[in-house]
């Protein structure tokens, strides 16, 4: 993709309106795991992308309306999902594990093999 | 938005055009949710003809198990529970914003439904209630007549 490209979709991303899911980040020996709230996201409209160390996450949920009905009380709106993360070093981009199951996304970002702390032993001294 | 009971007229036809809720409703969500961060899970919006009404509500992360859903005459009750993956020994948690817990809520309908009738699916998180208009609450056509 070139840089206009990339710039066109951006825009067309950021003229709908889009909420920030809600999400849950912890880290485990072995990975950093992510989970967000997508209700009424299946697979087919849920893009995950990771350029360089940037996570996205864009979702564009079948609409919420329903045809044939009137809205008769309103506590939520339509719209996308959308957030970034700004990953750190130690993960390996390659080894990203997603799975989308009841509206609710899980990714695994593996560690870099290596990237736990080492104790680095002090050579020297009497 | 209603904390606890009545869904006022929610059966009226609407003058919301769709592009979300109406602005009023909007501002009332931001003002609640200022005021009460715990009060009204899940959103739900309620939609509605001349046959019946749907509710839906925005349950990820649950199960059809976890969701209790229980007519009362005119009172639709909804709860349930979702517990979040607990943290190990030796995990870090950085960020929580998910919800956890206990949800109960209820929204009373302004008109009878036909309880027998009443069927309830869910996908992808999110919970769609159909609820039958009885019988005698369907909007009738009156003939009139020239003397």
């Amino acid at each position: 993709m070139n840089p206009t490209e990339a710039l066109q979709k951006t825009e067309t991303r950021s003229a709908k309106k889009a909420f920030s899911p809600r999400t849950d980040i912890y880290e485990t020996d072995e990975a950093i795991v992510l989970r967000a709230d997508l209700p009424g996201v299946d697979e087919a409209s849920l893009d995950i992308t990771l350029a360089a160390n940037r996570l996205e996450i864009y979702a564009a949920p079948e609409p919420r309306e329903v045809q044939g009905y009137n809205l008769a009380h309103c506590e939520y709106g339509g719209g996308d999902y959308e957030r970034s993360f700004v990953l750190p070093d130690k993960v390996d981009g390659e080894k990203v594990d997603a799975a989308l199951s009841n509206g609710v996304l899980e990714l695994r970002l593996p560690k870099k093999e290596g990237a736990a702390a080492r104790r680095i032993p002090v050579a020297g001294g009497k | 938005m209603l904390t606890h009971n009545s869904v006022p007229g929610a059966f009226r036809n609407s003058l919301y055009s769709w592009s979300g809720c109406g602005d009023l409703d909007r501002l009332r969500g931001e003002v609640n949710r200022l005021f009460s961060a715990g009060s009204a899970f899940p959103a739900l919006n309620v939609w509605s003809n001349d046959e019946e009404a749907i509710v839906k509500a925005e349950l990820p992360g649950f199960e059809p198990a976890d969701i209790e859903i229980a007519l009362e005459g005119r009172t639709l009750n909804l709860s349930g529970s979702r517990e979040l993956e607990e943290v190990k020994e030796g995990e870090k948690l950085y960020h929580r914003e998910r919800r956890t817990g206990k949800f109960s809520r209820s929204l009373k309908l302004p008109v009878g439904v036909d309880a027998d009738k009443v069927t309830a699916e869910f996908r992808n998180g999110v919970l769609s209630i159909a609820l039958p208009r009885a019988a005698e609450h369907k909007p009738k056509k009156v003939e009139v007549k020239t003397s």
